[in-house]
This record gives C-alpha cells, structure tokens and sequence, in this order.
C-alpha cells in the first residue's frame, strides 16, 4: 500500500479498485447496529484543517471514529497556526505527538507535499488550494460506480471552473486510471493553458456534450470571478454553463447529476436539478465517510 | 601591498604564463617571472579570466541582514570569480535616494572583497509612481549609472519613457525586470502544463515579452539606452533580435538558472526552486542558451536572491521567489555552454560587456601589462559538489544542492590583492 495520498494520481487502478471495494464494505457496516470497528484502536488521526471546510472535516472526523481511531482537530482558528506558527513547526509538534496520520486542508496548492517531507506519519490530503482533492474524486468515483454499475467505458462530463478546481484535477487523474472517458467543460477562460496534456477531452459546448453523458458533474463557480474577467456575468455564466431542467431533460435516462458541493443554487446548478432523481449529491456526503474509512483504514492498516 | 607572481596560468586558456602583479596593476607577463620577495602562486594549468562582473545581484543590506550582507554577499561573489557586482535597489529602505546607495557603497568598501556597484532605483519606494533623484545618485560618491526598480516592472509606459530619456543626461541605463503586472497577479510558477497539472497560478511568457517588446520601442523612440534583466523566454529572445537587428540601443541578461532548470523542477513543490521571473520550458532553455552563445543576450548576470530559510521553508505561495548564484554561476555556465563559448565567449559574457553596460572601467580588461589586476584563476579539471551549508552566502537557498558541477574558482584578485586562494576567501 502507498503511505501517503497527495494526488489521485498516487493511486494505480489496482489500488483505487481495492479503496472502492473496501469502502463498499464499510457502508455494509454503517447499516448494523454497531457501526464502529476496533481497527485503528490506538492510532491518532490529525485532522489540520487550515481552511473552512466542515463538511470535510466532519466526513473525515466520522470516518476516524468509526474505526475507532483518536481523533485530535487541529483547526486554524483558535489554535497556535492562527498566531503565525509555520506549517514546518506545526508539523514538528504533530509528529511529536505521535500522529500517525494528518488529514491537511490548505489553501496553498503542494501544502500536503511539504507537509509528507516533515512527518514520519501518513498524510491524506483532503484539499490542497486549486491542486487536488482525491478522497472527493474517490468518493464521486464510488457513488458513480454504485449508481451505474461500472466506471469502465463511462463517459463523464465535468462543467465548470475547471481552472480553479481540486475536484476536477483528481476526479480527471482517477477516472482516467479506471478507463472512463472524462469531457471538460468550460469557457476557454476557465480552462487552465496547458489542459492540452491532462487525459481528457475538453468542450466549449455543454449542450453538445450532455446527449452522450452518463454523468454531469457540475462544479462550483465563484461569482467573484466575473470581476477578474473570466466571464461577463452571472447570468450569461448560467445561461451557457448551467445545468436547468431543459438541459436535464438532453441527457439519457440513466445518467446522474453530481456536484461536490457546497452548492450555488441559480448559479451552476437550478434547485430543481439538485433536487431532482438523478442527482446524487446527498449520496456523496454519505459515501465520503464509507470512502475516508477505507483510505485510512487502507493507509494505516499495514502499520499495525 | 605585496607584489604576486602568478605561475603557469592560462590567460583565457592560451598558453602558460606567469603573471607579476604590483601595485594593483599587472606589470609584467611572460615566462620565468621572478620578484624580491614576492609571493608566489601556483597557477599551473589554471586558466586566467578577467574578473567577473554581474549586473544583477541582491545582497539585501540594508533591512535584511538575515539572509545576506553586502560582507557575506561580497564573500559569495569573490568565491564565484567575480570582482565587481551591481547591487539591486530592492532593499529596505530602497535605495532611492544618494543616502542609501553611498551607504552600500562605502559598506561593499569597507568589506574589500569585490567592488559593489551600487544601482538606483526608477521610482521612489520601488511603487512604480514617482521618478525617484537619479540626478542625485548620478552625482553621489557611488556614481550610480544602472537604474532598476527590480523585484517590481516601471510598469507605466509614460513613467518608463520618461525615465529611459532622462538618465541619457548622465550616460545611465534602466536595466527592466520585464513582467506587465496585470498578466501576473498570483503567479507562482510557469504558465503552461506543469502549473495546470500542480494547480499552481501561471506567470504567462506574454507578461515579460510584451513588455520587452514595449520598451525597446520607448528606447528606440527616445534613442535611449534598455537593459533587460532575466530574459527567460524564447519568445523574448526573438523580440530582442528583431529589436537589435533594428539597431535598437538594447542590451540583456539572463540568468545560470534559466540557463539549466525548467518548470518540471516546481512539482516537488519546493520553494527552493521559486522564483521571478519563473523557471521556464525546456524549449525555452534551449532558445537561452542559444541566444547567449549566438550574442542575442549579451550577458549572464546571477539574480543572486539570497533569502532566509523561514521563507523558503513554507509553502510554495507562501515562499519569496529567488535562489543563490554567485557561487555556482561560472561553473553552471561552463556546464551548459562552455565548449560553444570558449574561455574568450565566457570572459565576454560574464566580464567584459557587463563591465561596459555598468560603465566599470576598471573591469572587464584582459589581464594585460599595465591592465588593473582585477582577474579570477579557474581550475577547468575540477569538479565540485554543490552542498549548501558550505557557501558563504549566509542563506541556503541554491537550487544546486547535491549537482556535481565542472570548473572551480581557485584565486580571484581584486586590485592587486587577492580575495580568494586556495579556493578559499582570504578574509
Ligand atoms: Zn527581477
């Protein structure tokens, strides 16, 4: 097993099949009545959050107790980090602690890098500035493969700021590692120069691209972007990229509305959408934990 | 002073010679040299180069003596061969003003280990709004001819007109740190795959070639002189050869680093391998490297940017750009275009013509009879590993840690005493 998970690319299809599978059997668990295994008993798992995220922090916080593991939060608000402490020294008092995981959330793109550099533990990287975010592409890779069966041969559309997005440079490395076919969708000003290389198609074109889509993944698009010109306005955003009920209605039967979350209702996505059958957005927060058990208990595991 | 007689050393690589220095003069070359008691140093098969001169380095005195003193600067660059460096204005205070550049100045004096050639800064605070007293430093005891507000791009064209007209009063020269700071805001690396992939803000090539191309037309329009820090960008190297095929009173640098390193160095996301402007392409390397051999860039001059290790052990946002070189710069440069410069191209690229731009007459002349005895003695044999705790820089931040690299600086004499020997500073 590899020791830490910086980038979805860490992750061979091996490997990504066995956190799947072994997440599917962590979901199994969560229907008995004792949802806890004594697997990592013993073990401290660090949640250092440099960035607000509690729906992240929450999901990995679950899924460390629920295989029992000590869980210490270790957030930047109220805590030495706040008073100007360096990530190096942050990382010095953890590894004195004996961690023997950090689960880092950062703004700055490579933090979980520098971080796996200092600290004999395993680092998860659960969100690192525009860079990466693989627990969420494993966790979208799993809802996808409960939904429709397979990964293999899908093809999957990401629409949206892909030039700021983790999300969409993980789900595109992971995807790609277990054969589904990834479309990019964007405007040009929000696709990154040199997106050329990445393993993917890309489209200026959502309305094109949705009638052969087996899921839509729709990414979260700032509107503080209109004002470094990456488009005109909110509304011309929604009316050529958003995702409304007439635009649901070109997709087959069978595909799946995604989105990481949070949301900009009326933004990217309508309410109708979000809420409707097809999308998977709730299933997501559920599978994120199953997904985080598996990746800790699969990191941690062989150290016992 | 005492007299040297330098034994069997190669002058630009010709035959041995031995050298008899005097006085701060070389006063004889031939063979056989002897003098009463003069004190004799074994040159056999080093090879003679003209001091070397950089135009371009930061020793962040005043302000940030943590990281680098015009002392432990001057060390560095005397071990580097050179004997003569221009000291960027980006300190704190900026040297804005005839007070600040006469203190680095009389400081580079009073550390005696290479001449520091102080350069003003365009704009007052560096802010890019005012012209700061040009005039004034012109005429102070540090007699500054090389203007730059470096770290920062005289980004207003009006602004930069003016400045590029009004040093021709005093035969100045506004060296450019070409970056239009519109297309870089939050960059942190080369724009292009390697930032896609690292989700890392991209510092487009467009952002310095369209300045470069801009000021070259200011400079033709006034009839001024351009110097052009870093070029780092093959798209850059055409601009300046149509712009010198123009006739275009354009001169330009460009750095060991942007010379051998490329954007694939940023994916370990060590800072150490931030800076400004960013590692580029290895097309890119490969246009530099041919425009320096071809005459296209004039120069190389280091960026030496020495910087503490609180702010390169960080995060790579959180970093400042920048990395060591005036220790490593001649070796880098033999490695990458030695052969196709010869002993002669190198004494021209990194002595005689960055001697001319800064106006340092005592610099860049072949070690000649009655030249002053400012010149540097390599061993072209040797190879060294670069191990950062041993530089006399006081930071750590070389991007070389670990490279073996060919040719060792063994001696460097500035006036007639030497600074080095042994390969080791004298003071
Ligand atoms: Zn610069």
């Amino acid at each position: 097993m590899i020791r830490h998970l910086l980038s979805a690319a860490d992750l061979d299809a091996g490997t990504a099949t066995m956190v799947l599978d072994t997440a599917a059997e962590m979901a199994a668990l969560a229907d008995r009545e004792v949802k806890k295994l004594p697997t990592l008993r013993g073990r401290t798992v660090v949640n250092l959050f440099y960035e607000d995220s509690t729906r992240t922090r929450i999901s990995f916080e679950a899924a460390a107790k629920r295989l029992s593991a000590d869980v210490i939060n270790f957030s930047a608000k109220g805590s030495s980090v706040s008073k100007g402490e360096s990530l190096k020294d942050t990382a010095l008092t953890l590894q004195a602690m004996g961690a023997d995981a950090v689960v880092i959330r950062h703004s700055a793109s490579g933090a979980p890098h520098r971080l796996a550099n200092w600290i004999d533990g395993t680092v998860v990287n659960a969100g690192d500035g525009t860079h990466e975010h693989p627990t969420q592409a494993l966790l979208d890779a799993y809802t996808m493969r409960s939904r429709l069966g397979r990964l293999a041969g899908l093809n999957v559309a990401i629409v949206g700021d892909v030039l700021h997005s983790r999300v969409a440079r993980s789900n595109v490395l992971l995807l790609h590692t277990l054969g589904a076919k990834v479309t990019l969708i964007a405007p040009p000003t929000l696709l990154p120069v040199g997106v050329d290389a990445w393993p993917a198609e890309t489209s200026y074109h959502l309305d094109s691209v949705l009638p052969d889509a087996d899921v839509v993944m729709m990414l979260r698009v700032q509107r503080e972007r209109m004002d470094q010109a990456y488009f005109p306005s909110a509304r011309e955003y929604s009316r050529r990229y958003g995702l409304d009920v007439a635009r649901m209605r070109r997709l087959p039967e069978h595909a799946i509305v995604m989105h990481p979350g949070p949301m900009n209702r009326g933004m990217e996505i309508t309410p109708e959408v979000a809420d409707s059958p097809r999308s998977t957005i709730v299933e997501q927060v559920a599978n994120g934990v199953s997904v985080r058990m598996a990746v800790l208990y699969l990191l941690l595991g062989g150290k016992a | 002073m005492t007299t040297y007689v330098i034994k069997g050393a190669r002058i630009l690589g010709g035959q041995k010679k031995d050298l008899l220095i005097r006085d701060g003069v070389v006063a004889e070359i031939g063979t056989g040299l002897s003098a009463a008691g003069a004190q004799v140093v074994d040159a056999d098969g080093l090879v003679a180069l003209p001091g070397l001169v950089d135009l371009h380095t930061h020793l962040r005195e005043p302000g940030r003596e943590d990281a680098e003193t015009v002392e432990t600067g001057s060390r560095s660059a005397a071990l580097g061969g050179y004997t003569a460096v221009c000291a960027m204005a980006n300190t704190s205070p900026v040297a804005d003003t005839a007070g600040v550049v006469e203190q680095v100045w009389r400081l580079g004096r009073e550390a005696g280990l290479v001449d520091v050639q102080p350069i003003g800064a365009v704009t007052v605070g560096l802010a890019g709004e005012q012209l700061a007293e040009l005039g004034a430093m012109a005429d102070s005891a540090a007699r500054v001819r090389i203007f730059s507000d470096d770290g920062n791009c005289v980004a207003d064209p009006r602004l930069m007109r003016r400045a590029l007209e009004y040093v021709k009063a005093f035969d100045g020269v506004v060296a450019q740190h070409a970056e239009e700071p519109r297309l870089t805001s939050g960059a942190q690396m080369h724009e292009g795959e390697v930032a896609a992939r690292l989700g890392m803000t991209g510092w487009p090539a467009v952002a310095e070639e369209s300045i470069i191309a801009r000021d070259v037309l200011l400079a033709e329009h006034v009839g001024a002189r351009l110097h052009v820090c870093h070029v780092s960008t093959a798209g850059s190297v055409e601009i300046l050869r149509w712009a010198k095929g123009r006739g275009i009173r354009v001169t330009a640098e460009v750095t060991p680093h942007h010379l051998l390193l490329t954007d694939e160095r940023a994916t370990s996301y060590d800072p150490v391998f931030k800076v400004n402007p960013p590692l580029r392409t290895a097309t890119d390397v490969a246009a530099l490297r041919a425009a320096l051999v071809e005459g296209v860039i004039d120069i190389v001059a280091t960026d030496h940017a020495p910087h503490a290790v609180e702010d390169k052990e960080c995060e790579w946002a959180y970093a400042r750009p920048g990395m060591l070189g005036l220790e490593t710069a001649l070796s880098i440069v033999l490695d990458v275009v030695g052969d196709e410069l010869g002993w002669d191209g190198i004494a021209e690229r990194m002595s005689r013509t960055p001697a001319r731009i800064a106006g340092l007459t005592g610099h860049g002349l072949e070690p000649a009879a009655g030249a002053p005895a400012n010149l540097t003695l390599v061993d072209p044999a040797a190879r060294w590993t670069v191990d950062p705790a041993g530089l006399a820089s006081r930071s750590r931040n070389t991007p070389y840690a670990a490279m073996t690299l060919p040719g060792r600086v063994v001696a460097t004499f500035l006036h007639g005493e030497p600074t080095v020997l042994d390969g080791k500073a004298v003071k």
